[in-house]
């Protein structure tokens, strides 16, 4: 059975009440593929908070992110979120950002181009605003620059 | 907001109930503890059978706000996870701001003294 996170994130939060969720009503936005998936560029980000070699690490209502580079492996790695158990995300980043099977994947034809960097950034930013009118503008222009085809989103 | 830019986006998720609240456009769910989105640690051949069963899901999700959800289980003999993920005393307990700082500085220091080598 899917467990229910959002009252438990309520208890886990609750003096830090009210928490409001992000709920949105609406038919969500829609973009069709442009092409087949094996001859598009895919980019990836993830919020578990991945760091690469002495990139500075999140602080608290951090909006910021980081670039990290495709061909990072798991000595150049680190995780820095305080939002969930970074236990196994620490021994192998590819729990929560797949870099590994991208590059495979990207190898065996199953994408087109693995996008190079990735992107990463810390999940726990309670302003949803923040995210909305930084990260996303930012992230949005970034890829757009970077002619990615399709976006890979890991939260974590 | 990337897809009102115009390029097609893909969210994993390991919590249904947030990502039906948040409801994305296209929406892949693995009932995993959260923080194993794309697989367990030191297990290759099921993360790489995650993402690609995942990334499927831009070529078969048609109706904005599709959830689909794969039939990985992590572990078929013991659902106790279910109870306990993400509940009470679950997080360990943040550092002081001190040891957090000592932390960050010796995470840093080991790619700073590396570098150039």
């Amino acid at each position: 059975m899917p467990v229910d996170y959002i009252p438990r994130t309520r208890e886990l939060y609750n003096a830090y009440s009210p928490y409001r969720w992000v709920e949105n009503h609406d038919t969500p936005p829609w973009t069709p593929l442009k092409q087949p998936l094996a001859e598009s560029k895919l980019a990836l980000i993830g919020s578990g908070g991945v760091l690469y070699r002495d990139q500075p690490r999140f602080h608290r209502e951090d909006a910021s992110y980081r670039r990290i580079p495709r061909d990072a492996v798991q000595a150049d790695l680190g995780v820095w979120h305080f939002g969930y158990r970074t236990t196994d995300a620490e021994a192998d980043h590819n729990c929560v950002f797949p870099l590994t099977p991208l590059r495979e994947l990207a190898a065996a034809g199953v994408i087109g181009e693995f996008a190079d960097p990735a992107y990463s950034f810390m999940g726990g930013v309670y302003s949803a605003r923040k995210v909305r009118e930084e990260l996303a503008p930012q992230i949005a222009d970034e890829l757009k620059r970077a002619h990615v085809d399709v976006f890979f989103l890991v939260p974590a | 907001m990337v897809e009102a830019a115009g390029i097609p986006t893909l969210c994993m998720t390991s919590a249904l109930d947030i990502t039906r609240a948040v409801n994305p456009p296209r929406a892949v769910f693995v009932n995993f503890p959260l923080g194993h989105q794309t697989g367990k640690p030191h297990q290759p051949e099921l993360q790489r059978s995650i993402v690609r069963d995942a990334l499927g899901a831009f070529e078969t999700i048609a109706r904005p706000g599709t959830i689909i959800e794969l039939p990985y289980v992590w572990d078929a003999n013991d659902r106790r996870w279910e109870e306990t993920d993400y509940t009470a005393n679950f997080l360990p307990p943040r550092p002081v701001k001190e040891d957090a700082d000592t932390v960050e500085a010796e995470r840093r220091a080991r790619f700073t003294a590396s570098a150039g080598k």
